[in-house]
């Protein structure tokens, strides 16, 4: 009896070592990266400022993301005017249709749904880009040549993040809303002008800041964790090599779609 | 001497369980080309990258005239840093940049040049290091070798008072080899930069450098200049200097020198006390310089092949030969009377002028007269083994020859 109550705190013991284990090593990590996110936003402001690789980054990150943006606020729009008409359709409130479009889409949809598709295309190619420089000692070959690789490459792409996330959440919602006006207004046959004078009374500029907000948060963490995936490859004990570069650009896209959706919560939660 | 410029003091490093460097010394001059030779994996790269400050040693220092790198300020390393340019060995070129871009990199992110004196700069560099033709390429569209230079070419774009390089000349074709070495020797005289070298290239490396440093076993045993390097004794010196000639020696099954010369060594202490009475002789192709000047290298190192490989077929399992310069052999007779060694001369004088390399007609263009020298002594004791060495080859007379007689072009 007496063995059997050493053995059961024995592996109670181990439990907690490995729950202090991991704990630690989180609370490391999240460190790290606080200190990444820190030390290559602060260098946005380091003159002389790198208006040339911003715009280059801005064009990568937003414009060339401008396509997929639309599209998928389009059908997201789309699908919500469709499922919003036949629920309020039973309560006899299909004039909210506008409303509910423009709020779903300004308050969550729009900056999560961006938030998401900017990770899955631009996101996972700047984890691998880093990775792949950092792997192929292009990091290395900048440092000797007494080039900050945070301000040379993680800056432009912090800042380029968080000019572009709100302006293509702003198109993403715009789009949206004309989906919702598609299949609303002239599929379904909602009076046109009660779908806009719905979305103008209920649309407040808090919703607006809100999403601002959201989308600028995004950006901030959508930015810091890939380039952060991205520059420390070589440190990852999982792989080396292309395989290294495999894995942190996977960790990139998986933890950056995980913390976008939790932090919607959290600051969902403040700012209702 | 002068205080060294750079001077690794006792620096150890590991990764992991893996023991790279064990407590190494090494000093760089100012002014000088310092190589770093060793076989692949040693941590040569390990080493310069300490110097640059990508890797921190675990125990010992390095300094910079004398002051300890850990030890400097934030504005002193970065002046330092300034100063310094690193060719890696993986050249890491930007991928997303052209070669144009590449080279004028450093130009344009670290000073406040007008962008028509950097094109300029960057142009100078693009046509000495033959880039023109790919300056608007990537290097992923470029060869090896290309890649090299454009690394080469973005070393030395900022005119840094030190340049690391990292085994500059791998995958370069002989011609551009040699241009690429000829440039940097060149290109020091001139600016008068400090370089350390990581290369395999030996011998051509030491014709440029000032000093040679050997790193083996996580340690260096040596560090001198070329000429001091040439008349070490060591053994592990001695192969990376005749590392050719080792492999053509490995090929024909002769034993290495340090090997014959204990084991003689030891026969001459034992001779001395009276225990055993051994021979030795000692086999030159007279004149090995000769061939090689006017035949070609190719063709002296064939007859030196032909001879050795002759001569060991004809030695037991415990008699040993080995190569004792560029054409002379040395065979070990351990407890063996002076007939064993005049035997194998016989026979290899029989032997030799079977083979066809002893036939001027086969020398259509060049021939050169040459001759195979045998001699041989007693090991008895009373000698050393310089001076049974030179009394062997005072004894040495013509085995084997071959005339010219009859070839149409000679000399």
């Amino acid at each position: 009896m007496n063995q059997e109550t050493a053995a059961g705190s024995g592996s109670f013991v181990n439990f907690l070592n490995l729950l202090g284990q991991f704990t630690l090593k989180l609370i490391g990590e999240l460190g790290a990266v606080a200190i990444f996110f820190v030390h290559g936003f602060s260098l946005i402001f380091s003159y002389p400022f790198q208006f040339g690789k911003v715009v280059q980054q801005v064009y990568f990150i937003g414009v060339k993301s401008f396509l997929i943006i639309s599209l998928i606020g389009l059908f997201t729009g789309m699908v919500l005017g469709l499922q919003g008409y036949y629920t309020l359709v039973k309560f006899g409130s299909e004039g909210m249709l506008g409303a509910a479009v423009a709020l779903s889409l300004i308050r969550e949809l729009g900056p999560v749904l961006t938030a998401l598709m900017i990770i899955g295309r631009a996101g996972s190619s700047i984890a691998a880009e880093i990775g792949i420089m950092r792997i192929s000692e292009q990091i290395d070959a900048l440092d000797t040549m007494d080039i900050n690789p945070m301000r040379f490459l993680v800056s432009p792409r912090i800042a380029a993040s968080v000019i572009t996330f709100p302006l293509l959440t702003a198109l993403f919602d715009v789009i949206g809303i004309i989906g919702g006006y598609l299949t609303g207004v002239l599929l379904l046959g909602v009076n046109s002008g009660i779908f806009f004078n719905r979305i103008y009374d209920s649309v407040v500029a808090k919703d607006i800041n809100g999403g601002f907000i959201k989308s600028l948060v995004f950006a901030l963490i959508v930015s810091t964790i890939c380039c952060y995936q991205g520059y420390f490859t070589h440190m990852r004990p999982g792989g080396f090599g292309a395989k290294g570069v495999s894995l942190s650009t996977t960790s990139a896209v998986v933890i950056s779609c995980v913390l976008v959706l939790v932090l919607d919560y959290v600051l969902t939660s403040f700012l209702l | 001497m002068a205080q060294p410029f750079i001077e690794f003091k006792d620096v150890s490093k590991s990764f992991g369980s893996l023991h790279v460097l064990d407590r190494v010394n090494l000093k760089i001059y100012s002014g000088e080309i310092t190589s770093i030779i060793g076989k692949s994996g040693v941590g040569k790269s390990v080493l310069l990258k300490h110097i640059i400050g990508l890797l921190k040693p675990d125990a010992g220092q390095i300094l910079i005239n004398g002051k300890p790198l850990s030890e400097f300020t934030r504005s002193e390393w970065r002046d330092f840093k300034r100063s310094l340019s690193y060719m890696f060995q993986s050249n890491a070129l930007f991928d997303s940049l052209t070669v144009f871009e590449n080279i004028a990199l450093p130009l344009v992110e670290r000073t406040n040049l007008p962008s028509g004196q950097i094109s300029e700069k960057v142009d100078f560099r693009i046509q000495q290091f033959e880039l023109l033709e790919v300056q608007d390429r990537y290097p992923s569209q470029i060869s090896g070798g290309m890649q090299k230079r454009v690394a080469l070419a973005r070393a030395l774009v900022t005119e840094p008072a030190m340049i690391l390089f990292d085994e500059p000349t791998t995958g370069l074709d002989p011609l551009r080899k040699n241009a690429v070495l000829n440039m940097i020797a060149h290109y020091q005289h001139e600016i008068g930069f400090t370089g350390v070298m990581v290369s395999h290239d030996i011998p051509d490396v030491f014709f440029i450098s000032n000093r040679v440093a050997i790193i083996e076993n996580r340690k260096i045993p040596f560090q001198g200049t070329p000429l001091e390097l040439e008349q070490s004794d060591d053994e592990i010196v001695w192969q990376f200097i005749h590392g050719h000639e080792v492999l053509q020696d490995q090929l024909t099954g002769l034993n290495s020198k340090p090997e014959v010369e204990k084991l003689l060594s030891s026969l001459i202490s034992s001779a001395s006390s009276g225990d055993s009475v051994s021979a030795a002789a000692l086999f030159t192709i007279d004149d090995i310089d000769k061939i090689k000047e006017g035949v070609g290298y190719i063709a002296s190192q064939r007859i030196f092949q032909c001879l050795a490989m002759i001569l060991k077929g004809l030695l037991d399992a415990k008699e040993y030969a080995a190569r004792l310069g560029s054409g002379e052999i040395l065979a070990v007779f351990p407890d063996s009377q002076l007939d064993r060694a005049e035997e194998v001369i016989r026979c290899l004088s029989e032997r030799c002028s079977m083979e066809e390399l002893m036939d001027p007609a086969k020398y259509k263009k060049v021939c050169i007269d040459f001759a195979i020298k045998a001699g041989t002594v007693e090991v008895d004791g009373s000698m050393d083994l310089t001076a049974l060495i030179a009394r062997a080859r005072e004894k040495q007379k013509v085995i084997a020859k071959m005339e010219c007689k009859g070839v149409a072009d000679r000399k």
